[in-house]
């Protein structure tokens, strides 16, 4: 039995679902908190008891700290689970969660403060001997971005430090498009973060986007959990991804991996978290940032691993030690995750919100479906667009992509469009196939 | 008096940040092609233009109020 009685799930659709069904496996109670447009949810009606938080807008619900601390208190929880997205990387959230008595499923508001700053997390990761993406610290003006930018060289990126999910972020290719870049970004993130701090980073071209998952607990244990490519984007918003990343050579595994737990180990962490970094063509590889969060591709880790990741997140919250140490977490064949978002890519992936009439999943061995939705649901349009995530397993890649494009063709989604057809076209191209893609090649892939 | 609708359904917006001034102020002048509100749907923000230039009335919604997808959210008056 778990130390933690009852969990306040903090969040909605397929992660609220995955959050419930580990609570209940490790013996305890979960909570669905819900907006307006959630009432009648699927993962609200798995629950085992749900409190209302507000109006369906997110700044109403689910983004509105007090009204998650008042649910929490009022269900009796003894912890609050924040999934990802949301509230799940503010630190004030996590520490007002502690000040009330309650377990943070999630990093020490400290780290989430230190990581949530993408400027101070790269100067975390200098400090702790990990190689960071050649860029500046903090730039206030043109002047100071333009004589940072002659050392770090051009095409290069203006970042805002508190961004995140790809926003914040905008592209420079010479000294001239600077002057005008900068202060639009510094306006957006301002008006997306309320912090308009941006810094600049050297673009890396046609890198693979590698990542590492990592738990550690109370106890000073750290481990990787191997690692995931993610190299294929739209606008930075991942639309696959994979584990373990294909071709990667033992040596740059061990090497990144082992960075992974050194930078965790050197900022305290605790929970689950995720060690971004690009990988040059070169095989040189660069820290880009840290999510201090479950994220949304976490099952391919799984599915490879046999790890329940967010079971050992309720174990590490409820003061348990990890259940396992480094020399018991093996790779075993390949996993790939297929983002099934309600957005029309034959029309700029415009987001179209509406009701799924059929919803017919597919099944067999290998296939899972992380869904928090059912046929007949509304797909609401105050949320984001994501509706499944089809994770195919198998002994090696070749048959992990069969089994997923069995699937894609046994699913069947009406009443909204979605990118499923697009996942069939791409798993059918040769690039894909041969695991040769960076982060640039599905816009590169799209224009033809 | 004419309206103009939501052109989508989402989370309706007079500024461009919760911080800024609206777009266009109740009593006040837009011209065609303006923006006068955003839309948020799906965590995408949507602008949403008048189609001829006029004065704006009044707003028929708060900022961040659910908006339906041809629901009135503004009275003007054309030019």
């Amino acid at each position: 039995m778990s130390p933690l009685r009852r969990v306040l799930v903090a969040n909605r659709g397929e992660i609220a679902l995955r959050v419930v069904r580990a609570c209940h496996e490790s013996g305890i109670e979960a909570v669905a908190a819900y907006s307006d447009a959630d009432r009648d949810a699927r993962w609200v009606r798995l629950a085992d008891d749900a409190v209302h938080l507000g109006g369906s807008p997110a700044a109403k619900s689910y983004l509105d700290a007090g009204a998650v601390l008042r649910a929490a208190r009022e269900s009796g929880a003894d912890a609050v689970h924040p999934g990802y997205g949301f509230l799940s990387e503010n630190a004030g959230f996590a520490r007002r969660v502690e000040q009330a008595g309650l377990a943070f499923v999630g990093a020490p508001p400290d780290v989430i403060d230190t990581m949530g700053d993408k400027a101070a997390a790269r100067r975390t990761a200098r400090q702790a001997g990990v190689p960071v993406v050649p860029g500046s610290g903090p730039v206030r003006d043109v002047d100071e971005a333009r004589a940072a930018a002659a050392d770090i060289g051009y095409p290069l990126l203006v970042k805002a430090a508190a961004g995140g999910g790809g926003r914040g972020i905008r592209p420079v290719a010479d000294p001239g498009q600077l002057a005008d870049v900068l202060p639009t970004a510094q306006a957006e993130a301002t008006a997306s973060f309320g912090d308009g701090t941006v810094y600049l980073e050297r673009v890396i071209e046609r890198a693979r986007h590698i990542e590492v998952q990592v738990l550690a607990d109370a106890y000073g244990n750290v481990v990787h959990a191997y690692e995931r490519d993610c190299s294929v984007q739209r606008r930075r918003q991942k639309l696959i991804e994979e584990a373990p990343a294909p071709d990667l050579d033992a040596g740059t595994r061990s090497a990144i991996c082992a960075e992974a737990v050194r930078l965790a180990a050197h900022v305290g962490y605790r929970g689950a978290g995720t060690v971004e970094f690009l990988l040059a063509e070169n095989g040189s590889f660069f820290f880009m940032e840290m999510n201090t969060r479950i994220q949304v591709e976490h099952p391919v880790t799984e599915c490879v691993t046999g790890l329940d990741l967010v079971a050992e997140q309720l174990r590490v919250a409820g003061g348990e030690p990890l259940s396992v140490a480094q020399d018991a977490i093996a790779l075993d064949g390949a996993a790939v995750e297929l983002r099934l978002n309600a957005e029309d890519p034959e029309n700029g992936f415009l987001p179209a919100p509406g009701e799924m009439t059929a919803f017919d999943l597919p099944g067999g061995p290998g296939v899972r479906v992380d869904t928090g939705f059912a046929a007949g649901d509304r797909i609401s349009p105050f949320y984001d667009s994501m509706i499944a995530k089809l994770i195919c397993t198998g002994a090696d890649r070749p048959q992990a992509l069969a089994r997923a494009r069995q699937a894609l063709a046994e699913l069947r989604i009406t009443g909204v469009p979605t990118t499923a057809g697009l996942h069939a076209r791409l798993l059918a191209d040769d690039d894909l196939r041969k695991g040769a893609v960076h982060t640039g090649w599905l816009e590169e892939w799209a224009a033809g | 008096m004419a309206t103009i609708k939501a052109t989508m359904p989402g989370v309706f917006y007079r500024r461009p940040s919760p911080e800024a001034e609206p777009y266009v102020k109740e009593g006040g002048g837009f011209a065609a092609g303006q923006t006068i509100a955003l839309i948020e749907v799906m965590k995408t923000f949507n602008e949403v233009r008048a189609d001829t230039s006029g004065t704006l009335v009044r707003f028929l919604l708060e900022d961040g109020d659910e908006v339906a997808m041809g629901q009135d959210i503004v009275e003007v008056d054309a030019a």
